[in-house]
């Protein structure tokens, strides 16, 4: 792999973005973090909307990688990474249980692509 | 530090943890073999997992790098797939503000979508909990298991078939988290909203569809509190 070996050197346009995402990232996790240790306590006007922060950011993150918008409705729905998903959202749901919905979710993805819709 | 060596907050984080790692670990071998695709060394595959920790903007970035798009794209693209984290941080930050500046800043370097998913659910459930050593417990295992993952794809490469899907564990992963979350009416209609947004606005540029779908939810979620009081 004479790429990996000719990354080691040097390759100062990838090392900038890594530094500057890193910077970048760092001051976002800080932000809030560092901030509530000078101000007192949390505005209540910020802690409402904050309850809806994890359901809302996870759903936002998870839909799109199991949903796209087909031509039809049929070929929106008959995809094996959305039925997968649906599996694996039924597990979650009655098992709370990482392990099976990730186990039963990758189960299903490969049943639909090397089985049912190979 | 306090307490005993082998602490039982700390030991906490790492066994609620350790089933998400089902879902990191091939995140970050994709992450790994991305790096290799784009042309990256192991030098930099390694300083990219120490430096960004962020496993959905490190694969954006590293496809746009690739692609030789622009360093402006490449780092506003990463900036934007990250700026949830400032609803994770401002979420978070209540639980730490007793603590001192330094250690608040070693946290806040571990913060990640599962960490603080976790831990703010064990925190509403056990009041007791040490926060800091819970959160480290589950954050700290998170980072080593993400940057063996990444030199492990590096290393392995190609060798690992696309056909596979391993990128399929990272949504699975979030869906587990996300189950839980919608525990109410408003937090379920604010789930709902939030994927049917971000589905539509899938095709915005710079990933944004992430962040309109994530505020229309909150705001649908606060709708709904309110309607229904």
């Amino acid at each position: 792999m004479t790429d990996a070996l000719a990354g080691l050197v040097a390759s100062p346009r990838a090392w900038v973005a890594i530094v500057a995402i890193g910077v970048v990232t760092y001051g976002i996790r800080l932000s809030f973090i560092h901030l509530f240790g000078r101000i007192d306590g949390v505005p209540t006007r910020v802690q409402r909307p904050l309850r809806y922060v994890p359901p809302a950011v996870l759903a936002a993150l998870v839909l799109p990688d199991l949903v796209t918008l087909g031509p039809s409705v049929a070929a929106t729905l008959l995809d094996e990474r959305l039925i997968a998903g649906a599996v694996a959202g039924a597990v979650a749901w009655r098992t709370e249980n990482v392990f099976a919905t990730i186990a039963t979710g990758m189960g299903a993805l490969w049943l639909f692509r090397f089985v049912v819709f190979a | 530090m306090r307490g005993p060596a082998l602490d039982e907050d700390l030991l906490a984080g790492v066994r609620d943890v350790s089933p998400l790692m089902l879902g990191i670990a091939p995140f970050a071998l994709v992450a790994g073999i991305a790096a290799v695709d784009a042309g990256l060394g192991l030098a930099e595959a390694v300083g990219m997992s120490v430096i960004v920790f962020a496993g959905a903007s490190q694969l954006a970035a590293l496809e746009l790098l690739g692609e030789n798009a622009p360093l402006a794209v490449v780092v506003g693209t990463a900036m934007v797939i990250n700026l949830r984290m400032l609803m994770y941080s401002a979420s978070i930050a209540p639980h730490f503000a007793e603590y001192g500046r330094r250690l608040r800043a070693g946290l806040a370097y571990l913060l990640t979508d599962q960490a603080y998913a976790l831990s703010v659910a064990e925190f509403d459930e056990n009041p007791d909990r040490s926060r800091w050593r819970y959160y480290l417990g589950a954050a700290a295992s998170l980072w080593i298991v993400w940057q063996i993952g990444t030199v492990a794809g590096v290393v392995l490469g190609a060798g690992v078939p696309d056909a596979w899907g391993l990128t399929f564990a990272v949504p699975l992963v979030f869906l587990a988290l996300l189950v839980p979350a919608m525990k109410d009416r408003p937090t379920t209609v604010a789930g709902v909203a939030a994927g049917a947004v971000a589905v539509v606005a899938a095709g915005l540029p710079l990933n944004l569809g992430l962040l309109v779908g994530a505020l229309c939810g909150i705001g649908a979620g606060l709708v709904t509190e309110v309607t229904a009081s």
